[in-house]
């Protein structure tokens, strides 16, 4: 075989295995959508059905109507919103803080912070913070499902990694100029670094609104609840019988973050990349 | 005055790590070393006795195994499969993005929504997945009740979840290995195969090492979600991983110390991969 006939059969065994692949990793979303759209009575038909053959959005009523979903994802959007503001707040504040000032402590609160990456969320939560927002009597509010997510070490890291790249001459032309550290930070540093924040928060928004475990164990009542525990009431709610119903509360869960990949995908993969992280 | 301004800065992100990180695992430390009394209005001092139950209930060192085999099987598949799919989406093959874009897609979705999109595809009336395994192979089966299958199940909605993290990594290291490498390769008349195991995937190990360890710890710790919603630990326990035991232990059967011992096992597990990845990171890994 000649070099380019083997390259172009190459090019087509790759088309193949690609097309597959793609095809097989959609696909769950896209079955999903064509069930949440069939009637009840279409639904259990054998073989199943791949391609909608109508559009019963009254599943998605019917998921309106089973679960709370209206309260559950106003919940969802508080907690994201919440937790992702403070998270950019206080990792812009304490990047700046490492990045642009020199001060007793700095490697002690740098490895301080570093060493919450070794604690898991997840074991932190089953027990001890649960224990703890008994004791604070926030169980079942929405400080316990936000406040102590509103910092955390990947975030400052990346923002210090950033503030470290901006020249340092600009800081001090600044200061020449009469501008405090705050000014400096507000007018000159925050501007400068509209990407990275525009990356970490769509990072942090998806890491949120996808929050399971937490919002599991420390609400009480329904209309406390997120979407994510949303779609596992609607389960059990329907049993695992009417699947239409069920893939409708799926879909409405997972919209908001499928909306946001499938326009800002470069910016997410940018970021995730850049970051490291993978909240 | 600028000398305070720092730690006036770092005040809000200390405040919540040592209120709601450090503090509570201070506690789940010193909880480990008590028995709570079944009223649990007294906690009596046991020294390790928590751990030492632990490490003779066989239910529980069924989790452990448990766990080694979900974490060793989904985390090989993934690094597998998606360095394979990396190497495919650098070729410039036409329609490169569409891939991309439809294999990336399940980053966006939740571990739970991932759970119940597969619960939905294996369910054994309306599931497309468990269909096209009657028509294929013969396999008609109630997935995710039913042993092996319900660990099988679990194994496609991890895998299927995790890998375009790992393929994102991937197509950014493979695009860096230089070009002169790769046509070199070419010239020295080493096939594809060879070239890609031999040459490119060597050269990518630091990624490689570094997406195993975040693999390894989002199968330990953000698997519970999947585990939740598809089989709830069953059946009968057979899918149950450390941290899905932690959480009944804590919650289910309220044995306060043993789970307390518990996370702190799991603690001492995420400090020795830590300490690995940089012990080897040290010397091996370069970051871009």
């Amino acid at each position: 075989m000649t070099r380019s006939s083997k390259k172009r059969l190459n090019t087509i065994l790759i088309e193949i295995v690609l097309i597959t692949v793609s095809f097989i990793f959609i696909m769950p979303i896209i079955l999903a959508i064509t069930m949440s759209l069939q009637p009840p009575e279409s639904v259990f038909s054998f073989p199943p059905k791949f391609f909608p053959t109508a559009f019963h959005w009254k599943n998605y009523v019917d998921a309106f109507n089973t679960v709370p979903f209206a309260r559950l994802i106003l919940n969802s959007a508080i907690i994201a919103v919440m937790i992702t503001g403070g998270k950019i707040i206080t990792g812009t504040l304490a990047g700046y803080a490492f990045a642009n000032f020199k001060f007793r402590g700095r490697s002690f609160a740098f490895s301080f912070l570093f060493a919450t990456l070794f604690l898991p969320a997840e074991t932190i939560m089953i027990l001890p913070l649960f224990n703890l927002m008994n004791k604070l009597g926030w169980v079942n509010t929405y400080w316990a499902m936000t406040i102590p997510f509103m910092a955390s070490a990947t975030n400052t890291f990346l923002f210090r990694q950033h503030f470290m790249s901006i020249p340092s001459s600009l800081e001090d032309s600044a200061r020449i100029d009469g501008a405090g550290p705050m000014t400096y930070f507000i007018k000159i540093l925050l501007p400068l670094s509209k990407a990275i924040i525009g990356g970490a928060t769509i990072i942090n928004f998806v890491y949120s609104w996808n929050m399971y475990l937490w919002p599991l164990i420390i609400t009480m009542e329904d209309k406390m609840k997120t979407v994510q525990i949303g779609v596992r009431m609607l389960i059990s709610a329907e049993s695992a019988n009417n699947w239409g119903i069920i893939m409708a509360g799926t879909m409405i869960a997972v919209l908001p973050t499928l909306l946001l990949f499938f326009t800002l995908q470069d910016l997410f993969v940018r970021s995730l990349v850049r970051s490291g992280i993978k909240e | 005055m600028r000398k305070l301004y720092p730690y006036l800065l770092l005040i809000p992100t200390f405040v919540i790590i040592i209120m709601f990180i450090y503090y509570p695992a201070g506690s789940a430390l010193k909880l480990s070393l008590y028995k709570t009394s079944p009223f649990g209005n007294r906690t009596i001092y046991v020294g390790l006795r928590n751990f030492r139950q632990l490490f003779e209930d066989p239910e529980y060192l069924y989790a452990v195994r448990f766990t080694l085999i979900y974490v060793s099987v989904s985390v090989a598949i993934t690094i597998f499969m998606s360095f394979i799919i990396a190497y495919m989406l650098t070729r410039g093959v036409p329609g490169t993005r569409i891939y991309r874009t439809f294999l990336f897609a399940p980053y966006a979705v939740s571990p739970a929504i991932a759970g119940t999109l597969w619960t939905f595809l294996l369910n054994p009336v309306v599931g497309h997945v468990n269909y096209f395994f009657a028509k294929l192979f013969g396999i008609q089966v109630a997935w995710l009740t039913s042993k092996p299958y319900a660990f099988y199940a679990l194994i496609f909605a991890t895998v299927w979840k995790m890998l375009p993290f790992d393929m994102i990594f991937y197509i950014a290291s493979i695009q860096d290995v230089s070009l002169d490498i790769i046509e070199a390769s070419t010239l020295d008349g080493a096939n594809t195969m060879t070239r890609v195991w031999r040459i490119i995937f060597p050269l990518v190990s630091p990624i490689t090492f570094y997406l195993v360890i975040m693999n390894i710890v989002t199968t330990m710790f953000s698997s519970f979600a999947i585990v939740d919603v598809m089989t709830s630990g069953g059946p009968g326990g057979y899918t149950t991983n450390m941290i899905y035991k932690l959480y009944l232990d804590a919650f289910t059967f309220q044995k306060r110390g043993p789970a307390a011992a518990e996370s702190m096992i799991m603690f001492a597990i995420m400090l020795v991969v830590t300490i690995i990845y940089f012990s080897f990171a040290e010397r091996k890994v370069h970051y871009q």
